[in-house]
Parts: C-alpha cells; structure tokens; sequence
C-alpha cells in the first residue's frame, strides 16, 4: 500500500494499468485499492502545483502567527476550526513553541489579506494575538522546486 | 605522409566501440527519447554535491596519497567488511581510482604478461575485451545465454581454460544484460577459479542495484579474498558517473602494483570527487535506498511492457538494463535499432556493441523517468506491429 501511495503522490494521472505494471499486480486490483483509500479518506485529494506567477496571476500569502486562548474540553480544535473554514485560509498548523497557530493565508493583494487579518482573524473570541510576516519568494513547496534549473545533461548513448 | 601507419597495431587491433558508432547517429536527431544511457538519469545526491562544495571552500584542491584519501579508503572497507564479511587493510589492500574503468585498467596491467589470456563472459561491458588488449593479453569470450539467464557456467570456462589462461574476469550484475550470479553458482566459478589457479577480476559496480536477493561479493567466498581484485565504485548507486570515482581492493602485492602505475599515469584520483564519496559512503544509504526503490519500480513497468509487447525477454534482476530478444523481428541488433530510431525516434544499443553473443538483442535502460519509458513502450509496440 505505502508504495502505491508514493507513486501516487509522485504523479496521479498514471494510469491504473501503468501503476499495475510498476507493482506487479492486477489492474483491477490496484484501482479498486485506490477507490478503498479513496473511500477511507487516506487519499484525502489529488493537487497540482501551479506557479501563478508564470500565469501572471500574482497573488500574495501571508504566513500568521496566533497565540489564542484554549477553551475547555475541545482545547484548540473549536478555535482552529472557526480559523480553518475562511476559504482565505490555505494551512493551519498547531505548533508548539512560541505561538499557537500557524495561519497561511493567501489573498489577491496586501490589502485583501490585512483586511482579513484585522477584521476577520483578530477578532475571533480567544485570539490573543497574531504577527503577521508576507512571503516574498516561494522557492519550494511540497517537494518541488518550483523553478528548478537541473537538466538531464547526460549524452543520449554511453555504455 | 600516412600518420595512421604510425598508430600502435595493439591500439589499431581494438574495434571503435560499437556505442559510439551508434551514439553519432542519435546525436544529430531531436526529441529522442533515450533508452541507451549506461548512467543514472538522477543527478548525485544534494547532500554530496554539497560537500564537495564545502570541501572546496576549506580549500581540499590539492594531491592526495596515492591510494587516495585514508578517511575514504576507512569508509569503502569499513563498508565492504559490514555488507560482505570481508576485512582488508585500508592502508595497503586499497585503492582509489578514476572510476572503476581505471582500476580494471590497471588490474590488467598489474597482472598481465603479454599473451596470458583472461576470460571474459560475454556480452558485458564494452571495455572489458579492450583492457585486456590493450595489457597486452588476449581476451577469450565465454558466451552466455538467455536460457542461462546470462549466467556464466562453469562447463563453459572448463571448455575454453588452457595452461596460458591468467585470469577470469566477471561482472555481475551485468551490463548490458541485468543479469545476477546468486551465491550457490558463484561458488562453482570459485572453485573452478581455485582449481586452475586464476586471478578474478570482479566488477561489481552494479552491487548496490540488486532486485532480488542480496548481491554476493565474489571476495567473500572461500579462497577468493586474495585471489580477487574487487573493483567498485560510486557512479551507479549514488548517481555519482561524471565525478570518476572507484576503487580496488585486493591482496598488498595486487594493490602495490597496480598503485605503482597509478602513481605515474594517474598519480590520484581528484580530491574533490574523494570528498564527495567520503560523504556519499557516511549519509548516502538513504538516497541510494530510494534510488534502488525507483528504479525497481521501472523495472517491473519494463519486464511487464516488454511481455505485452510480445518480445522474449529474461527478466534483470540487477543494474538498470532489460535485454530483450528481437531474433522474431528477421532484422540484426544494429538494423532493429537504426530503424527504431528513425521511424520512432527511440534510442536503445544493439546488443553486439557488448560482444558478438549480444546479437539478436537490444539493451534498453531503464535510467528514465516513468513517463519516458511508457511513451518509448509505447512506440517499440507500434514499430514492431507495423513491421509484423
């Protein structure tokens, strides 16, 4: 199963007769394994990674630090959850360390995403605080270096 | 004035190798995709390229002992001694060279009188026959067969051994063919080894890309430790071919001399490529494990995609290459490829590049991203369909 999932997160538009040839098994098998962690919620979604900004689509993020006041019984989750159902939020984190939460927070301009912060994000009850930093440059996200400069330089016969 | 009169017969007696004929066909097309690349299609770890860089910046730009850096030459034993069981002195049993085809170069040159002759089972790689040439010796080919899995059978050498034979020379896994010598058929070539008093040269670059099994080091099996010159390096299992770093181990006095022509043609492999390696040897085992886990991925899409496509194919167990059949097809190695290339664009070696028992197959690496090596199945079927 790990193995499958790798390959999957690697590049999932393999098809499954590909997938079933790389592992060895059944076609049938492997794509009714993958609607079972489909199902299961293991594979929670198939995403792509787009670099907006060759599109010409700029848009900004902002990553947040929060501090907040845990609430009894549900601890962070209540808070988290008021955060995380913006569709302006991209990733929240618990951390440990010096804040709370870590907040990425993308908007079409700076002003979008103070708009939010100071008038959505701080005035959530139990928010004690937020520091708000803006990216300036995204070199690497989930793995993959977004402008990579590493070729196949290798001659096209050698022994 | 005809200058090619004043070439040596030795070097006029050596063939051009049959790679590179073909490699000036494929070199003036476009948008080929590439099967016929003998070399990782990873580029070395971050982590090593990064200490070599470390390594220039303190200043590590000078000679080393001829053996090569003494940290490296620890690291490859200590290696060796945990994957195999073998102990050698780092300070006298090894050597760090350009690559392992300076070690098999030096081997030869270390050990040959000239007409001893060596075995060399075929196919296998292009400069194996030449080193012997080239040392002065006379290479005897000892075919292997597909229905031997490629396999060197000691039947075989017992037929072609004579009073003038000085050494065998092996490599497995194989290139060109993907083929593996499990332990219980290496012991035989051991003792016929032992029974006639030969030398082995084993070339195990490939070790680390076992699929099956474990791999053997042939220096483990009994007798063998001094009677075998191991040669190894780290261009295939991390990715490491253009940094041109190798190394022999063996016996003081096999060591001694082939240091000895080292140290006045070579004098030492580049320090920066050591560095590297010393890192490569400490932290590299993860990457190589994912390299290993990639390549075994391809391997099974090839063995599976070659079945479909209706070509006789033994299935590798080792390096990076499947060696199909194309006997069914009517046309030779070099004409299935020429014609594969121009009529698909799809670059793979004909299979006599790696001796005349290679005829009648193609090697086709695997060193290509999955992508790649679907599309070029792809085509192969199309062109193969078309001609049928």
């Amino acid at each position: 199963m790990k193995e499958l999932l790798e390959l999957l997160e690697k590049d999932h538009t393999q098809t499954h007769e590909q997938l079933a040839s790389i592992l060895n098994r059944a076609p049938a098998d492997v794509a009714a394994q993958i609607k079972e962690l489909e199902d299961a919620k293991i594979i929670v979604k198939y995403h792509t990674i787009i670099n907006w900004e060759k599109v010409g689509l700029d848009s900004v993020t902002a990553i947040i630090d929060v501090k907040v006041t845990p609430q009894r019984e549900v601890g962070f989750d209540s808070i988290a959850e008021r955060i995380y159902r913006f569709p302006e939020v991209r990733n929240l984190y618990l951390m440990s360390g010096a804040y709370d939460l870590m907040v990425m927070v993308e908007g079409d301009t700076l002003k979008d995403v103070s708009h939010f912060v100071a008038t959505k994000l701080s005035t959530i009850e139990g928010v004690i605080s937020t520091t708000t930093h803006f990216m300036l440059k995204k070199y690497k996200e989930d793995g993959v270096i977004i402008e990579d400069q590493e070729e196949d330089r290798r001659l096209v016969v050698t022994p | 004035m005809n200058w090619a009169d004043r070439i040596s017969p030795v070097v006029n007696s050596i063939p051009p190798s049959g790679i590179r004929r073909f490699f000036d066909v494929v070199a003036e097309m476009k948008d080929v995709i590439s099967l016929g690349v003998g070399e990782p299609d990873f580029v070395t770890p971050w982590h090593i390229r990064e200490s070599c860089v470390y390594g220039l910046q303190k200043g590590y730009t000078a000679y080393t002992s001829n053996y090569g850096l003494l940290e490296l030459r620890e690291e490859i034993v200590k290696r060796i001694k945990h994957l195999y069981d073998v102990t050698y002195n780092p300070r006298c049993e090894a050597l760090v060279t350009v690559g392992v085809s300076e070690a098999l170069d030096l081997a030869m040159r270390a050990i040959i009188t000239p007409g001893d002759e060596v075995l060399v089972p075929e196919p296998s790689y292009v400069s194996y026959k030449a080193c012997v040439t080239l040392a002065g010796g006379v290479p005897i080919p000892v075919t292997t067969t597909q229905e031997n899995d490629f396999r060197v059978t000691v039947d075989q050498l017992e037929k072609l051994v004579t009073p003038k034979t000085k050494a065998l020379l092996i490599g497995y896994p194989n290139n060109p063919t993907g083929a593996i010598m499990p332990r219980d058929a290496l012991l035989k070539v051991a003792e016929f080894a032992s029974r006639h008093d030969l030398i082995v040269i084993s070339d195990e670059i490939y070790s680390d890309l076992t699929y099956e099994g474990t791999h053997t080091c042939f220096s483990s099996l009994p007798d063998m430790r001094d009677r075998t010159i191991l040669l190894n390096g780290f261009s295939k299992a991390y990715a490491m071919t253009g940094w041109r770093i190798g190394y022999a181990l063996s016996n003081p006095a096999f060591i001694g001399a082939m240091t000895k022509i080292h140290q006045y043609t070579m004098l030492c492999a580049p320090i920066t490529a050591q560095v590297a390696a010393i890192e490569a040897l400490k932290h590299g085992e993860e990457p190589m494990r994912k390299m290993h886990a990639e390549y075994n991925q391809r391997r099974r899409l090839m063995i599976e995609g070659m079945r479909k496509i209706g070509l006789s194919c033994f299935e590798p167990k080792g390096a990076f290459y499947i060696f199909p059949s194309i006997k069914e097809t009517g046309m030779t190695s070099l004409q299935f490829a020429e014609q594969l290339l121009k009529t698909e664009k799809v670059a793979l070696v004909p299979g006599d590049a790696f001796g005349e028992s290679g005829e009648g197959f193609v090697r086709c690496s695997y060193a290509a991203s999955l992508s790649n090596l679907s599309e070029a199945l792809k085509r192969i079927e199309r062109f193969i369909k078309s001609r049928s």
